[in-house]
């Protein structure tokens, strides 16, 4: 029986760190995900969890102390945010080369200029080319449900790669929601133990870790990291079925909300998709209109084949980001998706959204603005440009 | 038909209100309910406004905005009464409940006519009164409780006497002044 509680989102990670209990945690604090090293170091002052807790002075040494950590063959992690992670940016990169399975709890917020510490994905966003991997989370539930996947996946033979478990700053990290937790002895067997190939403190193999690789190898190291991402994707879904045999919750690449017949649908990422879930269910009842939400959980890899499979029913779609890239095309899950659908030859009229940048809000009613705009485009095959904004003051 | 509340909070940092929120989400949880508490954070200091939201329901709430059109909005401090809008989108059926020792004659002018209910309770003479202290957040709970109704006050108190004993554990001796806080909240608010 599932245990039924109610955590806010940072609450809900530091649990699952609990009943996973790694071997190693370096970290350094910094809004909106202070809060989880903050409870893990309870724990253990409570003698509740035997995680080696490494307080640090920056997260370029958070980074590197789990960088560390993970190469001697400890199962390490570490949580940061924001210009948090900026700073271990260097560190981002050593890891994924070194094909280290470290899990990062990353609380999405704007990265500064001007300061703010709310909502936007531009962090994990920016850090998409560094070779990690990168699930999304909607809710305090899904946060918690992947981070207790975040191993299985990351640490698995054909995979070994370091694996960002991400939820949104403040709305998820500190809401308060209900939640149904797995029992710390099923989340053991389901975790299992770490138990690397190879690694440094290893008593007779001997090895470097991130050594210097001239012209003649940098090349194939990096078709290698890509042939582990294209392998992830199996991992992952292999975990999530066994993630839904044991506790019932059914995870994929993506979420489809009401898409069987939707003719008109939504692409976004994290906890604005509830909001547009109630959007959907409120213009389905009063209209009958057909619309849907694809809902991205995984980024990195990224699933273009499935996502354009997905969509390829129909008439319109808004893509929706939460993170700017300054780039003619629109935003990176805007490009992205438009690139999977452009290969896949869809007929669908395409239009990309920013919002919720540092954490503007957003409404039941934007969303029913966009499906308003989708009907529109799909009617007059008019889009106005590569990109445009939802809840934004132009004066 | 399932019920659904929603409750916007407005206090200054420091007061309580977002405490007050988790703790509305706490009990709330505990009868049965989904139940969502959360902040708006603007700058962090002492003083300055803040929002806290609930959501309380029968059914799984997935909505992550922000309550533009609440059922019941509760002021924690008054003062705010003149720099913000407290009754912006506030439902005419629903009420607000104001922290004053003022009449409800004097405060209604400054409600930007709001013609629903409104309820004023002294919830900083009842915390001096029974803790000694200036704690009005748990005054404000009962308070906002008995007008929701989003929960029976009997359940509310046998929850929060539960919960006061787990986090007062170690100082048992403040459990009966917080609990007789609530009771007189819950009776004087309807008054």
């Amino acid at each position: 029986m599932a245990i039924r509680e109610r955590l806010s989102g940072n609450e809900a990670v530091a649990y699952a760190i609990k009943q996973i209990n790694p071997d190693v945690m370096p970290a350094f604090p910094i809004t909106p995900s202070t809060e989880i090293p903050q409870y893990v170091a309870n724990y253990i002052a409570n003698g509740e969890l035997d995680t080696e807790f490494i307080p640090v002075e920056s997260e370029h040494s958070a980074m590197s102390a789990t960088l560390g950590a993970s190469a001697a063959g400890a199962r390490a992690l570490t949580a940061t945010s924001s210009c948090g992670m900026a700073l271990m940016w260097e560190e981002l990169y050593v890891a994924a080369s070194d094909r280290l399975p470290i899990a990062l709890a990353l609380v999405n917020r704007a990265l500064t200029g001007p300061i703010n510490i709310n909502a936007d994905h531009s962090d994990s966003m920016g850090a998409r080319d560094s070779g990690w991997i990168q699930i999304y989370a909607e809710s305090n539930q899904e946060v918690y449900d992947n981070f207790l996947q975040a191993y299985p996946i990351a640490e698995n033979k054909d995979v070994m790669l370091p694996i960002m478990i991400c939820q949104d700053g403040f709305i998820t990290s500190h809401g308060v929601e209900n939640i149904l937790l797995v029992e710390d002895e099923l989340v053991k067997d389901f975790v299992g133990e770490y138990e690397p190939e190879h690694y440094l403190l290893h008593p007779t193999e001997k090895m470097a870790v991130g050594p210097y690789a001239v012209s003649n190898y940098y090349m194939e190291t990096k078709r290698a990291q890509r042939e582990a991402m294209l392998q992830a994707k199996r991992v992952i879904l292999e975990v999530a079925e066994k993630f839904e045999k044991m506790t019932g919750r059914k995870y994929g690449f993506f979420e489809e909300y009401r898409m069987e017949d939707a003719e008109y649908a939504i692409v976004i990422i994290g906890s604005a998709a509830g909001t547009c879930k109630a959007a959907i269910d409120e213009i389905r009842n009063t209209t009958g209109k057909k619309v849907g939400l694809l809902k991205i959980r995984v980024f990195r890899p990224f699933p273009e084949e499935e996502i354009a499979k997905a969509l390829s029913h129909v008439k319109a779609v808004a893509i929706m980001d939460r993170s700017e890239m300054f780039a003619g095309t629109g935003g990176p899950l805007g490009a992205e998706v438009r690139a999977a659908l452009y290969q896949a030859k869809a007929q669908a009229e395409v239009v990309n959204y920013f919002y919720g940048l540092g954490g503007r809000d957003i409404t039941v009613k934007d969303f029913m603005q966009v499906y308003d705009n989708l009907e529109k485009i799909a009617t007059t095959h008019e889009v106005s440009g590569m990109y445009e904004y939802i809840g934004l003051r132009e004066r | 038909m399932s019920k659904s509340v929603e409750i916007r909070w407005h206090g200054r940092g420091g007061q309580g209100a977002k405490t007050a929120a988790l703790l509305l989400a706490d009990v709330a949880f505990k009868t049965g309910k989904y139940v969502q508490g959360f902040p708006e954070y603007g700058p962090e200091r002492m003083g300055a406004p803040i929002t806290a939201y609930n959501r309380i329901s029968d059914t799984p709430l997935t909505v992550h905005s922000n309550i533009y059109e609440p059922d019941y909005v509760v002021v924690v401090d008054e003062t705010l009464l003149e720099s913000i809008d407290v009754t912006a989108g506030l439902k005419q059926e629903g009420a607000i409940i104001i922290n004053s020792e003022r009449p409800k004659d004097a405060l209604i002018p400054l409600l930007r006519g709001y013609q629903g209910e409104v309820y004023v309770i002294n919830a900083r003479e009842i915390s001096m009164q029974t803790l000694g202290k200036n704690y009005p957040n748990s005054p404000m709970l009962a308070a906002t409780v008995a007008v929701s109704g989003v929960m029976e006050k009997g359940a509310f108190l046998d929850e929060m006497q539960a919960s006061f004993k787990h986090k007062f554990a170690k100082k048992p001796e403040v459990i009966e002044g917080n609990m007789k806080a609530l009771e007189l909240a819950l009776d004087v608010v309807g008054k």
